[in-house]
């Protein structure tokens, strides 16, 4: 039993930043239905970024949101200069682009950081130390994880429901057209929600980067659990992709240590198999909405 | 009367087929012009033209100024709003927030309220679904929330679409009631694009005919209404 709750709080705490990054994907998804597959290298490379700000002295506190406010700068750019050219291609195109986005990012950060990978601190004030209460051993930084996400989808909760920015993020993502007629600048909106995304996928790369080690590729894996976390979650809803991304996290933590064969080198088996199943059983996911076409 | 609206050899082009081959447009400032046609006449596209929506050429004077190169939310901030054939609901919002959409232009939150609580006057069936999911109304509803929610952003000139399409004659004859009332008590001018042309042509003072992408032929309504051209062509008696 102690260890059941002990692999709970560790696939928790990943699990939260499968669902940061999924949260990314789903941001996007809705408004412009396309995956985009750069995502998890947008991160990384955010966290680079992070690393350098942490290495040339600053403190964390300063780094973190100056790196998220790059991020957020740099999502609406990307949107702006690659995406908005080929919004209306077919959904081909706008795939291979942001496959591109990858191999950019992914290249850009070898050449500039190398593949050794660099070690990155927890937040200043997180102490390494577990706590221990009775045979459980809690570690701060799966709180500090858990209490980061929850403070976000509070912010973007009260963002998205109750501004009137949100009603118009929405708005543009649900309907462009009718948007247009009612005086909202959508490719404007649009943009921003990149921007959000970016900046939300930049969070979960420097929360994860103190866990596993900052290399180019270390976004990768995490991408793919964030995939099955938005498929469970369902692609069009943000608070599916947390509780998925949570869901996963444990599937994966519990699937590994109780299923003999998986193991700590299958557990990306784990995450396809869901992905499999949510698309046999209900491809809307748990929270998404079935669309209803006519035809 | 001045002119809130003149549109001189007005084009359009969807991709690279044209639309519209010239067509010369007016609408006096308080007034209703009926634009009538068959389908596939243009009536939409000349509408969409208007706020820019499609690729056009010609010169479109909106207020006396011209319009050319203003995109479509530069000109619904500029007071000219269509009411979209479809209605352009925002399905999954609800009918305040559809409301609040259709004043997104606007930053007087006061006057927002005001006006939601006015349109809510106008049309109380609103009022009392202000809390339910618009897409959940029936057609005349939504007609009704599409027109409200044009009224938010406080226009001068509507650009209709069929308002009256798909719905029963008592639901359009209480739209084309309060239309009206509101052309007289609020100034608000309006371009009508309608496949019943009887009723256009009682709520008009002047109107256009349209045939594949041209004027036909046009005068006051009561001339329209009196042509034996219009009359056998388009009235159907």
């Amino acid at each position: 039993m102690t260890e059941f709750i002990q692999l709970v709080l560790a696939g928790t705490a990943n699990g939260c930043i499968y669902g940061l990054l999924a949260l990314a994907l789903v941001l996007i998804y809705r408004s412009t239905h396309i995956i985009n597959f750069g995502q998890g290298e947008m991160a990384m490379f955010s966290t680079y970024i992070c690393w350098s700000f942490l290495n040339a002295g600053m403190g964390y506190w300063v780094a973190v949101p100056l790196t998220l406010i790059l991020a957020f700068a740099a999502g609406i750019a990307v949107q702006r200069i690659l995406i908005r050219p080929v919004q209306n291609a077919p959904e081909l195109t706008i795939v291979i682009v942001t496959l591109g986005l990858y191999l950019f990012f992914n290249s850009l950060a070898l050449w500039i950081y190398s593949g050794v990978p660099k070690p990155f601190p927890l937040p200043t004030g997180i102490r390494q130390a577990s706590w221990q209460v009775g045979d459980i051993f809690i570690i701060p930084y799966h709180l500090f994880i858990f209490a980061v996400l929850i403070t976000l989808m509070a912010v973007l909760y009260v963002l998205f429901q109750r501004t009137k920015l949100g009603l118009g993020l929405r708005a543009a993502a649900a309907q462009p057209a009718s948007s247009r007629l009612v005086g909202i600048n959508v490719n404007w909106m649009l943009a921003l929600g990149w921007g959000i995304a970016a900046a939300a996928g930049a969070l979960a790369g420097i929360l994860s980067a103190p866990v596993v080690q900052l290399e180019p590729n270390f976004m990768a894996t995490i991408l793919i659990f964030s995939f099955a976390s938005a498929t469970l979650g369902g692609f069009d809803s943000p608070p599916g992709a947390v509780v998925g991304g949570i869901a996963i996290g444990n599937i994966v933590a519990l699937g590994g240590r109780y299923i003999e064969f998986i193991g700590t080198q299958l557990d990306i088996v784990l995450a396809l198999v869901v992905i499999v199943a949510v698309l046999l059983i209900r491809p809307a996911g748990l929270f998404g909405r079935q669309v209803v076409q006519r035809v | 009367m001045s002119a809130i609206l003149e549109a001189v050899n007005l084009r359009a082009a969807y991709g690279d087929r044209p639309v519209l081959f010239g067509i010369d447009l007016r609408v006096p400032e308080r007034g209703i012009v009926a634009l009538l046609g068959a389908n596939g006449a243009g009536k939409t596209t000349t509408l969409r033209a208007l706020l820019a929506e499609v690729r056009t050429w010609g010169d479109v004077r909106y207020q006396g100024e011209s319009i050319a190169g203003k995109s479509t939310q530069d000109l619904v901030r500029m007071g000219m709003v269509m009411v979209p054939e479809g209605r352009g609901t925002f399905t999954d919002f609800t009918v305040e927030e559809n409301l609040l959409l259709g004043a997104y232009s606007r930053r007087d939150k006061d006057g927002i309220r005001r006006d939601i609580e006015r349109m809510y006057g106008y049309f109380p069936v609103l009022g009392q679904r202000r809390k339910q999911r618009a897409g959940s109304m029936s057609g005349g509803e939504q007609q009704m929330l599409a027109i409200a929610r044009a009224l938010m952003s406080r226009p001068k000139l509507l650009l209709l679409d069929e308002p009256s399409l798909g719905l029963a004659p008592l639901i359009v004859q209480e739209i084309f009631g309060i239309l009206t009332t509101i052309n007289r008590e609020e100034g608000v001018s309006m371009l009508l694009v309608e496949q019943d042309a009887v009723r256009a042509l009682k709520v008009a003072t002047y109107a256009y005919l349209l045939e594949t992408g041209r004027v036909a032929l046009e005068g006051t309504a009561d001339q329209l209404a009196a042509s034996d051209d219009v009359r056998r062509a388009y009235l159907g008696y």
